[in-house]
């Protein structure tokens, strides 16, 4: 276990050095000068060139991607490019509880949803329930999360007004509203991963139920309840948590895409504002610390399949 | 779709199923009974669609929506029926309307500028078209029009063509580099191995709608730096399955044969072991190319993939947001629509392809 952590955490620092000379060579791709992105067109040559100085823009690359880096490590990411100047880490630091708050509650969303549902569709395998779930399962999977959100916005927001859309309550504010609020948006995330997480459980659990130890049960005459919850559940949930980790950029992506449709005040908000205003310090520093939060989560996603199953323990060691 | 959950679940209970589906002789009466309920849910289907398009014109949109909407699926539920039971119970008609679907799009698509359509971005050219037109399939414009006047038909399938050129493009990119370098990675192994394995880790390491961002900040949008950004994202799966498929067709025996005869690496690389890591991406392009079609139109939707007036069906649908939708539902229905059958038909015939075609595949 030691050694394989070690390699690990050796893979860890190679990946996180190339993605962060990779978000850092993002300034060196921009099609037009930094210099005049800051300040704007028609200045005198002499104040661009100051600027580009004042950027360190001069300097090799080498040294300038360590200047970068030596900042970015010690918590500074330097300032946005395009005004209000304030402070990048600041800004991300505003921007991140909301989004890690609407992933974490999207996921227990599909959590809740997609476990009751696989349940019953494995349960009679091939019934009619389990045709209707696995065809529902299939059929959101195609529902891109930007036109499922329209649609739920559509709907419930507008049509109906049961929930508000384009406002934010903040968790050290109201719980209560928080959870209001952010109730819709949560559920658009959550219609992809239940679909997923329903399918690869239902079919886990089909191979489950055919085991020795689920015909005892049945023989001892257990409920069909207590079977598929205490007997059946934890030895079926392993590829679904092996997804969780593979679902984790789609979550991303997808909170980027409904803050941006609810108007949220997250990161998904920051990038696409800073993406469509050419900020760059701003989307690079965004882009670093999403990876960074990425790599490191799905380290620990990895390390937890040790805790969870003995075999793969062993088989490591 | 039954049968592709019959597909998924074990062999002990697919038998079950097989052996209560299958007609037995003495279940004539009952064959024929279904063959005529067949025929009249058919009936009843298309006469259904036929109120719905022509007979509610003028009628509330909601209702006529949901007239169609009945009737196509009394049609499918029918026609499925009467051709299991000319063709067997194994005909899956989902799948064949998957397959015509994408067809007839691909058709539409290249064949767009010649088809007699309305006009899809000249907005000087349609001062005088209605605006915000319903969709009305015996009229002059078929899906409607937009807040412009521009016709939907004509921007639906001019988006097919952006989009189906931005994903094919990408996915030949990452099908070429990702190919060759999976094989290159799983046939030398060791240090090739390693720098190869920390590129792919590297590229997975920011979430993949992050990167597309990222690089829409720098990138002009272009038809060709889409494609190149997409491919980007289809890469690093294609590595690892390349390099997975090299590793256990490198120690089979074709390979000592031709290592015995001296071929070189590059001609056990190219002859031997490209042909068979090949077939197993090749199934797999096709769930990549609806993962690609779905990031270029969310891109798209959030502003910053292919600009308008040029359409795509991303920023089709990114034209109702607002209150538009509100008041003119089809704006965003007509290529949302689209978008979902397009990814529909492709995830459900790649999934087909992939069952069948990549072993490793077969336990899940």
């Amino acid at each position: 276990m030691g050694r394989t952590l070690l390699k690990r955490v050796g893979e860890l620092a190679a990946v996180l050095l190339i993605v962060s000379f990779g978000t850092f060579m993002l300034v060196s791709l921009l099609p037009n000068d930094p210099a005049v992105v800051i300040l704007g067109e028609g200045r005198e040559p002499a104040e661009y060139e100051a600027v580009r100085e004042e950027l360190g823009l001069n300097d090799p690359l080498p040294v300038r991607y360590l200047d970068w880096l030596g900042s970015a490590v010690t918590g500074d990411l330097g300032e946005t490019v395009v005004p209000p100047v304030t402070d990048v880490l600041d800004r991300v630091a505003a921007a991140l509880p909301v989004s890690v708050e609407l992933a974490v509650l999207g996921m227990g969303m599909a959590l809740l949803f997609s476990i009751p549902l696989a349940m019953w569709s494995a349960y009679r395998a091939g019934g009619r329930v389990d045709r209707v779930i696995s065809a529902g399962a299939f059929g959101v999977l195609s529902v891109p999360s930007f036109l499922a959100g329209l649609l739920i916005i559509m709907v419930f927001a507008n049509q109906l007004g049961w929930f508000p859309r384009a406002q934010w309550v903040r968790l050290s504010e109201s719980i209560g509203d928080n959870l209001y609020h952010a109730f819709l948006p949560a559920l658009v995330i959550a219609l992809a991963e239940t679909a997923l997480f329903t399918r690869i459980l239902r079919n886990d659990l089909i191979t489950t139920l055919q085991e020795d130890f689920i015909l005892a049960a049945k023989a001892k005459g257990m409920s069909a309840r207590h079977i598929m919850f205490s007997d059946a559940l934890r030895p079926s949930s392993f590829s679904m948590i092996t997804l969780l980790g593979i679902s984790l950029g789609r979550l991303i992506g997808s909170t980027v895409i409904v803050e941006y449709l609810f108007a949220l005040p997250g990161m998904g908000s920051l990038v696409i504002g800073a993406a469509n205003t050419g900020d760059f310090t701003m989307v690079q520093g965004a882009v670093l610390v999403i990876a960074v939060i990425y790599v490191l989560t799905n380290l620990l996603i990895d390390l937890s399949y040790g805790v969870l199953d003995p075999r793969i323990r062993r088989a490591h060691v | 779709m039954s049968e592709m959950t019959q597909v998924s679940t074990p062999p002990a209970y697919g038998q079950a199923v097989d052996a209560a589906v299958a007609p037995a002789p003495m279940q004539d009466p009952r064959r024929s009974r279904s063959l005529w309920a067949g025929v009249v849910l058919t009936a009843l289907g298309i006469v259904t669609v036929a109120i719905g398009v022509a007979g509610l014109r003028g009628a509330n949109g909601w209702l006529q929506l949901a007239v169609v909407v009945a009737g196509l699926a009394l049609t499918h539920v029918g026609a499925g029926r009467l051709l299991r039971h000319r063709f067997g119970a194994g005909f899956d008609l989902t799948s064949w309307l998957s397959a015509i679907w994408l067809v007839l799009l691909v058709l539409a698509a290249l064949l767009a500028p010649v088809l007699p359509l309305g006009e899809h971005e000249d907005i000087a050219s349609t001062l005088s078209a209605p605006v915000f037109a319903r969709p009305d399939l015996l009229s002059e414009y078929p899906l409607g029009t937009n807040n412009f006047g521009l016709d939907l038909l004509a921007r639906v399938l001019y988006g097919a063509r952006a989009s189906l050129v931005v994903a094919l493009g990408a996915v030949a990119m990452g099908l070429v580099i990702g190919a060759a370098l999976g094989i290159v990675s799983g046939f030398f192994r060791k240090t090739t191995d390693a720098v190869i394995g920390i590129f792919t880790n590297s590229l997975l390491a920011v979430p993949p709608l992050i990167l597309l961002i990222a690089l829409a900040t720098v990138l002009e949008p272009s038809l060709r730096n889409l494609a190149f950004a997409l491919s980007l994202l289809a890469l690093p799966s294609i590595v690892r399955m390349a390099r997975a498929s090299t590793l256990t067709f490198v120690q089979r025996e074709f390979v000592l044969a031709a290592r015995a005869m001296g071929a070189s690496r590059l001609r056990i690389m190219t002859r031997e072991l490209l042909p068979n890591v090949m077939l197993p991406l090749l199934s797999y392009a096709m769930v990549m190319i609806s993962v690609l079609i779905v990031a270029e139109a969310s891109l798209s939707f959030l502003g910053l993939g292919i600009q308008p007036p040029d359409p795509s069906w991303g920023n089709m649908i990114a034209e109702g947001e607002g209150n538009a939708f509100e008041e003119h539902p089809h704006i965003v229905l007509v290529p949302g629509v689209v978008l979902f059958l397009t990814v529909f038909s492709l995830n459900l015939l790649g999934e087909k392809a992939r069952k069948r075609f990549d072993p490793r595949q077969a336990k899940l």
